[in-house]
């Protein structure tokens, strides 16, 4: 469905660099893009959505050549069909949920129904006719990614949409964006930075450092939660236990046991926040 | 009261609102090249537009009235080929004053456009909107007082404009007498009650449009907020 391979100069800390990424995408697939920042993460969505130029490449999307360097061939954005989800999400300040989304929709047959499905889908419709500015990080996030599919694109692209959310927030609209994955048959391609996001949704993860590909494949799974026990060598002021574990190693827990007996703890790999 | 009082506030008015309606047209498409141009020309176009900030007016007054004289090649071909002489004219006071007011309004627009988050725009473009589109549905609506901002400013600024017309236009009443040169003349003469008469006016004009300006930003930036 995607196919490209994109090279452009890359201003990084390290110096200049260049991002060079090669990749084909299936239909249907979700790829996350991770690495840390300056890797060329963004830069590579703007590539692929036409607000930047590459320095050479191709972009192949199904039969229609975005880019070609050696054909001088550049679609514009406007003539590409993507739906673009911004970390700041972009709405337009002068105009309410509905508005942004008929602005987007313009033009395309069952526009208005089109509208109205898409805010009962995201949980909008009670705040259609609100604007941006009264409404929460979440509810501005859910208005930017039915904006985005209002022109009912092939091809999603998400810069760190959920990274400025509070967790059950988060939590909530990575269900969203699954959903809306599978229902719109998109090929989506999301960048973050959160590890059990990326597992929850994604198909493949592309790690970039410093504009290279350090590795593709399907997200490695975090640990499960162990079961270890543990004795209690002493109680801690404010109900806290002090706990030795079977390799030595002392914690502090919250709980009642009186000192000498053996608790069950569960250990959990905490995802990054 | 002045007698030619009424005549000479029209002709004031006529001249600010003339300039202000077209340099919104000029200046419109000037402050967008110079806000999201990247060319290599763009200080030498900023220094040009802003030249009317640091010279003194007579000097542009002086260059325009050469200019629009049979003694350079400009004004010999707007007299001979087109039969259009400015100097003197209310026409050539206008072409003076969208010199002498140009920076009043392209620089409000252009940091209006400078002040939109370019995410705004580039989401436009990515749902498949033109760039006119975009200026106008997008750009436009969200840098409202920035427009007010060049609007007012460049009226006001015309209303007190006096060495560019005196140069290009003279005095001659009904044609090229606004206020601010009605002032001097009347002092000239040693009438200062009359005198006194326009330059209240003037005063109380500008005072009341400012007033109006920053009561607007103020409401406007509550709406948004």
């Amino acid at each position: 469905m995607l196919d490209f391979h994109l090279l452009k100069a890359l201003h990084t800390a390290a110096g200049p660099r260049t991002l060079d990424v090669r990749l084909t995408l299936a239909p249907g697939e979700l790829l996350a893009i991770s690495g840390p920042s300056g890797a060329g993460k963004t830069t590579l969505l703007r590539l692929l959505a036409g607000l930047d130029r590459p320095d050479g490449g191709f972009i192949q999307a199904e039969n229609q050549a975005w880019y070609r360097a050696e054909s001088r061939q550049w679609l514009p954005p406007q003539q590409r069909s993507l739906g673009f989800v911004f970390q700041d999400y972009a709405l337009f300040p002068n105009m309410t949920v509905r508005e942004n989304l008929a602005f987007a929709a313009a033009g395309q047959p069952q526009a208005e129904r089109n509208i109205s499905d898409l805010l009962a889908s995201l949980e909008l419709t009670e705040l259609a006719e609100r604007r941006p500015a009264v409404l929460s990080g979440g509810q501005q996030q859910r208005v930017a990614l039915a904006r985005a599919l209002a022109r009912r694109p092939r091809l999603l692209l998400l810069d760190e949409p959920l990274s400025a959310l509070d967790l059950p927030t988060r939590l909530r609209l990575q269900q969203v964006l699954a959903d809306v994955h599978r229902q719109f048959e998109l090929t989506t391609i999301l960048i973050s930075h959160d590890p059990a996001e990326i597992t929850r949704l994604a198909d493949r993860v592309l790690e970039l450092e410093l504009g290279q590909v350090r590795c593709v494949g399907p997200p490695v799974a975090t640990a499960a939660p162990a079961r270890v026990l543990g004795r209690v060598v002493a109680g801690l002021p404010g109900g806290r236990l002090l706990v030795q574990l079977p390799g030595g190693t002392k914690v502090e827990v919250s709980g009642t046991a009186g000192v000498g007996e053996e608790i069950a703890l569960t250990i959990g790999v905490a995802s990054t926040l | 009261m002045p007698p030619d009082y009424w005549q000479t506030l029209r002709l004031t008015l006529a001249l600010a609102a003339c300039t202000t309606a077209l340099l919104l047209v000029l200046g419109l498409p000037l402050a967008y090249a110079l806000a999201y141009g990247r060319s290599r020309f763009k200080p030498l176009a900023e220094a040009v537009v802003s030249l009317p900030l640091v010279l003194p007016p007579t000097v542009i007054g002086f260059y325009l009235l050469v200019a629009f004289s049979d003694s350079s090649a400009l004004g010999r071909f707007l007299i001979e080929k087109l039969g259009v002489s400015l100097n003197f004219t209310f026409p050539g006071i206008l072409v003076g004053s969208l010199v002498y007011s140009l920076p009043f309004m392209v620089q409000p627009l252009q940091a209006g456009f400078g002040q939109v988050p370019r995410s705004l725009r580039e989401a436009a473009y990515t749902l498949g909107k033109s760039r006119s589109t975009t200026l106008w549905r997008v750009l436009l609506p969200n840098m409202r007082p920035a427009l007010l901002n060049g609007l007012v400013l460049t009226f006001a600024h015309t209303l007190g404009e006096f060495g560019v017309v005196l140069m290009i236009g003279g005095s001659l009443p009904g044609t090229t007498r606004v206020a601010s040169i009605a002032i001097y003349d009347e002092v000239q003469s040693l009438h200062y009650a009359q005198a006194n008469a326009y330059a209240l006016t003037l005063l109380g004009v500008a005072f009341v449009i400012l007033v109006a300006l920053y009561w607007f930003t103020k409401r406007d930036a509550a709406r948004l907020s």
